[in-house]
């Protein structure tokens, strides 16, 4: 089935809006941009949208109560929430190194990592 | 840290990444008696809290989290075993080259330097600055402190949240807010457009389908103890809320997100001018104030909305700085201003110098008032246009700048081509070129911003 999807491409100030035309994973057409990298991205955007997670981490033992982290690569833009509340429920001991893995998503595998340190209290 | 000394060859005024870039800095450019004093107990500044990505892509060429970019930077000051004093706060800055600090582990104390460098950064506009009627119910936090209880303290301020201002810092907490499971029902702007950068509008907006209301703003708050909702109206032209267009938001939340203002109560008191437009002292291209001793850089100076170019200033403060002690900084005989025109709402450097032992490079910074399609980008002088350049967009959101170089013999225009015999022309040379011409032009440097749309 064709399926038309519209994006704002955020490659560049200019924020193309873009409507590209999918059969399934199949792209059919791209218009709207100006220029070759808004093509890249509506190809992303339509078969396999992905975003930066970034969120914090409750810390056991920690000076501080929570750690940022953040997922080392993109991680599918779609199942984001059932992320949230499974690094809701993770808990982590200090001390904390940055870098650290602190957890693997269930599903897309992605890495997330601790943003900076967290010393023991 | 060891013993506070009475004397630092350079004093840094804040430990966020402006005043940690210019520590490391002035310390590589050769000046290692250097001074870091911080308010708060941690270094990192505002970074600290900015758990986000979207850092350090300049410098580093990595999508980096704020804690990661000032680690970064605090790492390399531990390095260099560069003092610092935490939760010590600069109280005054005098005309004898001191300043004096308090901290709970130092006390009260004078401490004398050659140079001092001021990076305190900025804070926000809260909603005496906004001036809402209405009841003062709890419930009513600005972007930023929201940011910080969440953040770092992990304590939810609310369920239902309406967020005042479209800047980064409301929309990067739209975002937040909803991955924690708190509602936020829309955002409110009061101009047609949003201030923020296209990345942050789709990606924390629009992925999480959250309303954002241009041209309203909030015009009474309703609840006695707690929030109970906000009166929202639309806006006209001149950003008066239209009668007959009220509607009633419940929530129990209002984030503020409605500017930051650099923090420069200390620079006024020493009697440093400043900008009124920016808030922030008024500085020279070495990020000079107009006290000479005196440099500044980051937000303190003017708002930035990339931390690679915060750093990218601080080491050029810190350079001047190094240069000012070692008495080859030149006393200028002549200070140019800059403006800007048109579109543009602001220039930095305020002046530039001029003299004949003025050279290289030449950047100025700026932004539009609004956003500006097909723009038209010129510097003059007086009625010499000798720099021009194009873009396809231009928004209040990001800080534009223009490269003036050294030799703008590429860049000039026809003018330019008409005194072409006169060899290559550096920046230094058109002045006084200009000044030759006085009593023709102005003798100002301006920055203007058109559309071509316009004509
Ligand atoms: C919410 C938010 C989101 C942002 N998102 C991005 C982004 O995605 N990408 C990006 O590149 N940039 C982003 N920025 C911009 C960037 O973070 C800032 O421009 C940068 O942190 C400013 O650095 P600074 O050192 O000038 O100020 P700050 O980080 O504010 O540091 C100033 C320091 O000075 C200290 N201080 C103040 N007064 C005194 C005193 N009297 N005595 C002693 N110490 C004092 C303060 O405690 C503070 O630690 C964001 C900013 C904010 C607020
Ligand atoms: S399509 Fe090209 S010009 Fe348009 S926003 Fe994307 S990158 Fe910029």
């Amino acid at each position: 089935m064709k399926e038309v999807k519209e994006f704002v491409c955020i490659t560049c100030p200019m924020g193309c809006r873009l409507s590209v035309e999918v059969e399934g994973e199949e792209i059919l057409s791209v218009s709207g941009n100006s220029c070759k990298r808004g093509w890249e991205y509506a190809r992303s955007e339509a078969v396999n949208p992905k975003r930066m997670l970034t969120t914090t981490v409750r810390v056991e033992g920690g000076d501080q109560p929570l750690v940022p982290v953040r997922s080392e690569v993109g991680v599918p833009k779609n199942s984001i929430m059932e992320y949230m509340d499974f690094l809701n429920a993770q808990r982590v001991q200090a001390p904390v190194v940055s870098h650290q893995v602190i957890c693997e998503l269930p599903g897309c595998g992605v890495k997330m990592i601790a943003s900076t340190d967290i010393a023991a209290k | 840290m060891r013993e506070l000394k009475e004397h630092y060859d350079i004093i840094v005024v804040g430990g966020g990444p402006a005043g940690l870039a210019a520590a490391v800095q002035a310390y590589d450019q050769g000046v290692k008696d250097v001074l870091i004093v911080e308010r708060k107990d941690k270094l990192g500044g505002i970074l600290n809290q900015c758990i986000h990505t979207g850092f350090g892509v300049q410098i580093f060429g990595e999508d980096l989290s704020g804690p990661e970019y000032a680690d970064h930077y605090v790492q390399m000051a531990a390095e260099r075993k560069i003092p610092v004093l935490c939760g010590a706060t600069v109280l005054s800055i005098n005309q004898d080259q001191s300043i004096v600090i308090s901290g709970s582990g130092c006390g009260v104390k004078r401490i004398t330097c050659k140079a001092l460098v001021l990076s305190m950064g900025c804070r926000e506009r809260s909603r005496g600055a906004v001036n809402i009627p209405g009841s003062r119910p709890s419930g009513i936090f600005t972007a930023g402190l929201a940011q910080r209880y969440i953040n770092l303290e992990g304590y939810k301020m609310g369920k239902d949240v309406v967020i005042l201002g479209s800047g980064d810092i409301g929309l990067i907490m739209a975002r937040r807010l909803t991955l924690e499971g708190i509602h936020v029902r829309m955002v409110c702007e009061l101009e047609p457009f949003t201030n923020g950068l296209t990345r942050n509008l789709v990606q924390c907006l629009e992925d999480f389908d959250i309303p954002l209301r241009l041209s309203h703003t909030v015009t009474m708050i309703h609840g006695k103890e707690r929030l109970t909702g906000v009166t929202i109206s639309r806006v006209d032209e001149n950003k008066n809320p239209i009668p007959g267009t009220e509607e009633l938001v419940p929530c129990d939340t209002l984030l503020l997100s409605v500017g930051l203002i650099p923090e420069n109560e200390l620079t006024l008191r020493a009697g440093i001018k400043i900008d009124p437009v920016t808030g922030g002292p008024l500085v020279n291209e070495h990020m000079q104030t107009s006290l000479p001793w005196v440099f500044a850089c980051g937000n303190v100076v003017h708002v930035h909305d990339l931390v690679d170019y915060v750093t990218m200033e601080s080491c050029r403060a810190a350079t001047a700085a190094v240069t000012y002690i070692q008495g080859e900084l030149p006393r200028f005989r002549e200070e140019i201003p800059t403006e800007g025109a048109d579109a543009v709402r602001y220039v930095v450097p305020q002046v530039i110098t001029a003299g004949d032992d003025v050279e290289g490079d030449l950047t100025l910074y700026f932004r539009v008032k609004k956003p500006v399609t097909n723009a038209i980008i010129e510097v003059s002088c007086g009625d010499w246009v000798f720099y021009r350049s194009k873009k396809l967009k231009m928004i209040p959101g990001e800080m534009e700048q223009v490269l003036i170089k050294a030799e703008l013999r590429d860049t000039f225009d026809a003018i330019y081509q008409e005194n072409q015999t006169k060899g290559m022309l550096t920046v230094p040379d058109v002045f006084q070129l200009d000044k030759q011409r006085k009593g023709i032009v102005d003798t100002k440097l301006t920055v203007s911003v058109r559309s071509e749309d316009d004509r």
